[in-house]
């Protein structure tokens, strides 16, 4: 393809290239690297010396870094800003977040409702019936 | 009768579980493999004898024009559409007959395959194939574009789709297909109670032709949002285009998630993990929530581009622009949006509290709101409007009084109390084929009248579009009423025999309402055997037969490879209409060579491994998964030092072509 790029016919690709995404530069990589890199050991810090004694704290902290890292994901390595291929990329983003909260939210909230209609015991509860 | 308790043990290195029992047994399936390896005999001797092999390879098969693409579709969709619709004569035959202690003449573990396969088939292989084929031919058409934005993918797309639907015909001959229901709710898909093959299948189809779906939903978006024809900004964009490219949206938002259940699933069956079963915390009523949050945007996948065939037909064929156009644009991304958030409906009676029904009740009932608004924008546009009463616009009449009912009977089954009552009875069943039938296929219908003069430069016969019509429409009506009456008793769905023999006579003026129906599809190919005959008659020299109003009317029929020797430049919504009004001359000069890409055999080879991949995997014969495995990779990375990847078309061949579209045009005197 890359070979006659300046091909003779000026509709095909003349609309196309004016508002392409960066490619970002050496620097971005390095710093993207070097939060993700620090963004993973933290978690892994926490679950290994167990810094925090509760584990549910741990696990949404580490929730939390992983939002964090997804973020500097986008920016370093996707290098998505708000200029990127004319806001396509933005209104992409918030399309899929929208759709990601609505499946998360709304089957947490289903499957709350089902496990505590359909499912009203465990097998240990069942054992003290009467 | 007692074929069920059969049991499977036999396994093999080199075949798995292949074995003798894996032929089945049945007459009636037997006969159908007989006539189907007669049929399949004569076709392949029929295109050795005319040397069509060759042919068919290097012009079709291996060709990544988006119109060729587009009309395999179509074909693939017809031919699944025959076997699905033979499943439901079956179906048919069967309930109108099993009374008074008759067992009819299919047994239980046939019949849980044939609704099964049914339902399979008409989803995945018929009505995803015809809507991506259309979308495929239409939209760069309609936006001024050569090809799509990835035109090998496009190929592999559509081989990945026929790979699946080479497997699930497989399944007929080879093994069984699924008894579960065409969504294969676990736990009856899990391994303890679906022990062989049949769910296997389902999982391997499913999974092979949805990567080629997701894979033409990120093309086609690509297309529409990076291809369009300068000045085609996104509000003047053709409503099928707008349409398509909702439904594009959605399909790459929803079937990663069918992917993900079926994945979970596979590990299941496969590997003993426990996502859906009723052990080790594993749910089954998790995997009913994920499927129907793939499943509900799926129905809006498959009728939205329709909603924009029907707004194309209605201002074409009322002569006027389309009322509302930025009504139908927003009522087209609110239902998008809306589509998310009803998925619920589909399982009000599995145990949810009255908050959780009431919420999604409600908005199933609001996504009624931007589709009424539609159709009166449809009514709107034919008010006053000069209305020719061709086909597409036959279908779209009988659409709008169709779905009409269908719709209503959805908002009525979206208040949960009346879905605790309804809920699994034939009223769904009637409800569901009244919105895809009288949506989805009349759509088509409408559809593949008003396009085939662009594909193939001749219109089709009106005698028989309009005898097939007039046993298609009432046909329906006749086929799925009895259904609402009989759902409204009480009976409910997927009955092999009934104990009451006073419901026996809607079942078979159901019966007969099939019969009218095959009648219709008899006739419609009827009409195109015809036409293709008599297609001198038939003729359409000026590429613009209906008096068009978008770009793909502006070509030649059919177009030429290239599509549009000079983009057309865009300034207002309807574009060919307001340049025909503007007295736009066709340039007949200036041409330059076009850059195009070039076939390549690629994506049929990896789609061949791919369904030796699923065979293998249906049936456990793991050396061949692990080489048809290395070779998918393999081959594809082989590809990629594949440079020889486009051409041009010499500007003597553009020259050529456009001057016999000037002579072509000169004859027809416009």
């Amino acid at each position: 393809m890359g070979t006659e790029h300046a091909h003779p016919n000026p509709q095909a690709h003349d609309h196309h290239d004016e508002h392409g995404a960066s490619h970002g530069s050496m620097r971005e990589y390095v710093v993207g690297f070097l939060l993700s890199v620090v963004l993973t050991a933290i978690p892994f810090w926490l679950v290994m010396s167990g810094a925090i004694p509760d584990k549910q704290t741990t696990a949404l902290v580490i929730m939390a870094f992983a939002v964090v890292q997804i973020v500097v994901h986008m920016i370093y390595f996707l290098h998505m800003n708000t200029k990127s291929e004319n806001g396509w990329t933005v209104m992409a983003l918030i399309f899929t977040i929208v759709l990601v909260i609505i499946t998360l939210s709304g089957s947490l909230w289903v499957m709350f409702h089902l496990n505590t209609n359909m499912m009203p015991m465990s097998v240990h509860d069942m054992g003290q019936l009467p | 009768m007692a074929i069920e308790a059969e049991a499977h043990t036999h396994w093999s290195p080199l075949l798995g579980r292949l074995w003798l029992d894996a032929i089945p047994q049945e007459p009636i399936v037997l006969a159908t493999f007989v006539v189907v390896m007669l049929g399949g005999a004569a076709l392949v001797a029929g295109l050795t004898y005319f040397k069509l092999w060759g042919y068919l390879w290097k012009e079709w098969f291996t060709s990544v024009d988006h119109k060729k693409i587009g009309i395999m579709y179509m074909i693939l969709g017809l031919i699944m559409f025959l076997r699905g619709f033979a499943d439901a004569v079956m179906m048919r035959a069967q309930q109108a007959m099993a009374f008074n202690g008759n067992e009819g003449y299919l047994n239980a573990h046939h019949y849980d395959q044939v609704f099964t396969a049914h339902g399979v088939i008409m989803i995945f292989f018929v009505a995803m194939p015809f809507v991506t084929g259309l979308m495929n031919y239409i939209v760069p058409l309609q936006i001024g574009a050569r090809d799509v934005s990835f035109p090998f993918l496009n190929n592999f797309s559509f081989w990945m789709t026929t790979a699946g639907a080479v497997l699930v015909m497989m399944s007929l001959f080879v093994g069984e297909f699924a008894q579960t229901g065409w969504l294969a709710y676990p736990p009856l898909s899990n391994l303890a109670y679906s022990p062989w093959v049949g769910v296997d299948y389902y999982i391997w189809a499913l999974q092979i032709a949805g990567v080629g779906t997701l894979l033409s939903g990120v093309n086609l978006v690509c297309t529409i949002v990076k291809m369009r024809a300068p000045g085609m900004t996104m509000m003047r964009m053709p409503v099928f285009t707008w349409t398509s490219l909702c439904t594009n949206i959605l399909i790459v938002a929803a079937f990663p998630v069918l992917t993900a259940v079926m994945t979970m699933l596979t590990v299941d069956r496969y590997l003993g993990f426990n996502f859906f079963s009723n052990d080790f915390g594993g749910s089954p009523m998790m995997y009913v929530n994920l499927i129907w949050i793939w499943g509900h945007p799926e129905v809006y996948i498959l009728i939205l581009p329709l909603f924009g065939v029907f707004s194309e037909v209605t201002s074409t064929f009322s002569g006027k622009r389309l009322f509302g156009y930025s009504s139908m644009v927003y009522a087209t991304l609110v239902i998008t949006i809306l589509s998310y958030l009803v998925w619920l409906h589909h399982f009000f009676t599995m145990g949810s509290g009255a908050s959780v029904n009431s919420f999604f009740g409600i908005t199933t009932m609001v996504i009624s709101i931007p589709t009424g608004a539609k159709l009166f924008n449809w009514l709107f546009t034919m008010y006053r409007g000069r209305i020719r009463y061709e086909l597409p616009m036959m279908w779209t009449v009988a659409f709008m009084l169709t779905f009409t009912v269908g719709g209503m009977t959805g908002v009525l089954l979206a208040v949960p109390p009346a879905d605790f009552v309804l809920h699994n009875s034939l009223f769904l069943i009637a409800h569901f084929h009244n919105v895809i039938i009288g949506g989805v296929l009349f759509g088509l219908f409408a559809a593949i009248n008003f396009w085939w003069p662009k594909a193939f430069g001749f219109k089709l016969n009106v005698f028989w579009g309009k005898v097939s019509f007039w046993l298609w429409v009432p046909g329906f009506w006749f086929a799925f009423m009895p259904l609402y009456i009989l759902g409204l008793m009480g009976v409910t769905r997927r009955m092999r025999v009934f104990d009451d023999p006073s419901i026996q006579i809607w079942f078979v003026i159901a019966a007969f309402g099939a019969v009218m129906i095959a009648g219709g599809i008899g006739a419609m190919l009827v009409q195109f055997a015809v036409s293709i005959w008599k297609r001198e008659e038939l003729k359409d020299e000026t590429g613009d037969p209906w008096g068009g109003r978008t770009l793909e009317w502006s070509t030649s029929s059919p177009p030429p490879e290239y599509n549009f020797a000079f983009t057309p430049i865009v300034h207002d919504l309807d574009a060919w209409d307001d340049m025909k009004r503007c007295g736009v001359e066709r340039p007949t000069s200036g041409f330059r060579p076009i850059h195009m890409p070039k076939g390549t055999g690629t994506g049929l080879i990896l789609a061949g491994l791919s369904t030796a991949l699923g065979f293998a995997m249906i049936w456990y014969i793991w050396w061949l998964a692990a080489v048809s495995f290395a070779g998918i990779i393999g081959y594809a990375i082989f590809h990629t030092f594949n440079y020889k990847r486009d051409y041009h078309i010499p500007v003597e061949t553009v020259e050529a072509t456009e001057a016999e579209r000037t002579r072509q045009l000169a004859a027809a005197g416009a």
